[in-house]
């Protein structure tokens, strides 16, 4: 094993997602802890030039596995074109955004090399040339800190928890690109459709700013000031499980022990106790702010910023404080 | 159709986390343990496409402690037909381990579906589905939302960034469950006096070691008290402003 680092770039059309920016960043630490060179893989159907653009984040090489079948995903292609790029490089380090794309493919691709993977790590460290990571439990009520017996060393990382941080603006990645042997990967399943989200939402998992509302919400219907408020802050709009439950929301909105798991710079939680499954979903936002009418309500215990009383006040004359906070 | 539906047994929701005496596991006292709630979707599923073909048996797979066999029964209740325990002691099995042990007891077992829950909300690594795959080199569709069975295949709908895919792939399959997928019903009276005549069978797994170790287990960094900006839409000034200001978040 050299002491390569090699990271999972997700993209999209050609464009590469936010945690592709982030895994890179936190990479780069790691190959540096290292002493070993920070590698991209990136796959997809026309990839190859937009991929150095990576270099800015660190990245000294990229190696890229085009193919006309990975315009969607193909767990069986993807896994295969991974475990390629593994067999030729070597790393000592693999890294995986914690995505539905991430987080699908990463179990595969130990599997296919039977190591162990540790999911949807908030930290990372280098102890004696070892990779060491901390990763939450329990949605969050407690972490782990592991150690691997295998190597590669691989892992998934939560999105919104690493920076994504420029080294070098404008320096270009090498890219490298391979055949892969479809053959071997020939995909199982196959994606016939997809179907996008209307508008621009913004996804919970990815969003630095998110207002969920609960059961204090009292109807479907009064999510509208949510709505607005979110769409003022460039906001998301998350729910708790009482409010998915009770059939206001989607269950993709649920943020919980039984729902996403969030990290966002702010989360505003509107008329939402705080439930113990729903705190450990939640805690680890940079800053919370609690708008509820009981002041005992648990979430005030960990918010850093409550308002008490009635929030169907409180939330519109939020969203016409921001407007004029955003126009002057 | 032969349904096998891997379930873990796990702390409930309201559970507190207590870290134990050895420091690197939760502390059993008080824990009130259930079936992992996605599981109960993928349980669920399971049961209505027996149903709905009106022939077929479920048999619920769980890899665990002794314990494990009360949420087997539970499942038994619900309307599976037989349990097969895996029989662990409490040391840390990771998902390397889990998974090579459900797959040789798979390969000995015939199936056309296996359903699991998208993660175990104890360990939340989410990796056994995809895992299995690999190890029984058939298909496998995660997070799944909405799913359909024709003419051999399944179709199925699964969460990600941005939308919704629509993915279709041959059987033997598996899938793992999302909630959303459908209600998980609760066991009648007369599920449960039955599930006590249906049959556990129980078993050592064939495992292979852990590649993860647990170094240590921590709580998570307490967030110091909250301050209370004020009652009522009054507040609302001085919060955008701390927030402006201070956190400098907005």
């Amino acid at each position: 094993m050299s002491k390569a680092v090699l990271f999972f770039a997700e993209q999209n059309n050609g464009q590469f997602r936010k945690s592709a920016f982030e895994v890179a960043t936190a990479g780069r630490q790691v190959a540096d802890a290292l002493g070993g060179e920070l590698v991209a893989a990136v796959v997809g159907d026309a990839i190859a030039d937009s991929a150095t653009t990576l270099g800015a984040y660190g990245v000294d090489k990229v190696i890229a596995a085009e193919n006309t079948d990975f315009h969607y995903y193909s767990p069986e292609g993807f896994t295969q074109a991974l475990i390629d790029i593994i067999t030729e490089l070597e790393p000592g380090v693999v890294l995986f955004p914690a995505t539905s794309l991430g987080s699908d493919l990463a179990p595969r691709v130990a599997a296919k090399l039977g190591v162990g993977l540790a999911s949807d790590c908030t930290e990372l460290f280098v102890v004696d040339g070892k990779l060491e990571i901390k990763r939450p439990i329990y949605a969050g009520k407690a972490y782990i800190r592991v150690a691997f017996n295998s190597e590669p060393q691989m892992a998934t990382l939560r999105s919104n928890v690493f920076s994504a941080q420029k080294q070098q603006e404008g320096k270009e990645a090498a890219v490298e690109k391979i055949q892969v042997n479809v053959a071997e990967g020939k995909s199982k399943s196959s994606v016939k459709e997809f179907r996008p989200m209307g508008g621009d939402r913004i996804e919970l998992t990815e969003a630095d700013i998110i207002v969920s509302g609960g059961r204090g919400m009292r109807e479907p219907g009064n999510f509208a000031i949510l709505e607005e408020l979110a769409k003022e802050l460039g906001a998301a709009v998350g729910a708790s499980r009482a409010a998915v439950d009770a059939g206001w929301r989607p269950h993709s909105d649920q943020v919980g022990q039984t729902g996403k798991t969030v990290s966002p710079n702010l989360y505003i939680a509107v008329g939402i106790s705080g439930a113990i499954q729903h705190l450990a979903g939640m805690s680890s936002s940079k800053y919370i702010v609690a708008i509820n009418k009981d002041p005992e309500a648990p979430i005030f215990k960990k918010a850093d910023y409550g308002i008490v009383g009635d929030l169907f006040e409180i939330v519109p004359a939020l969203t016409e404080e921001v407007r004029k906070l955003k126009s002057s | 159709m032969n349904i096998v539906v891997c379930m873990k047994q796990v702390p409930d929701t309201e559970t507190k986390v207590r870290i134990g005496a050895d420091g690197k596991t939760i502390d059993p006292t008080d824990v009130n343990y259930v079936i992992n709630p996605y599981d109960e979707f993928a349980i669920e599923e399971a049961l209505r496409i027996k149903e709905k073909l009106g022939e077929g048996e479920v048999t619920i797979l769980s890899l665990g402690p002794e314990r494990a066999t009360t949420a087997i029964r539970s499942a038994l209740a619900m309307g599976a037909d037989k349990g097969i325990l895996l029989k662990t002691d409490d040391t840390y099995l990771d998902s390397h381990a889990v998974a090579t042990g459900l797959a040789n007891a798979l390969k000995e077992m015939k199936y056309d579906l296996i359903f699991l829950g998208k993660q175990a909300i104890d360990d939340d690594s989410a990796q056994i589905g995809p895992r299995l795959s690999v190890l029984l080199d058939i298909p496998c569709i995660t997070v799944v939302t909405k799913l359909e069975l024709e003419d051999g295949k399944i179709i199925a709908e699964r969460e990600v960034e941005g939308g919704t895919q629509v993915i279709e792939a041959s059987l033997p399959a598996i899938v793992t469950a999302q909630k959303g997928l459908n209600e998980p019903r609760y066991a009648s009276l007369k599920g449960i006096m039955m599930a006590k005549k249906k049959p556990i069978e129980e078993k050592s797994p064939v495992m292979e070691e852990a590649k993860i170790s647990v170094l240590k287990m921590e709580y998570p960094p307490e967030r110091k008290g909250g301050k209370i900006v004020g009652s009522g839409k009054e507040a609302v000034p001085e919060l955008v402003k701390l927030l402006h200001e201070e956190a400098k978040v907005i």
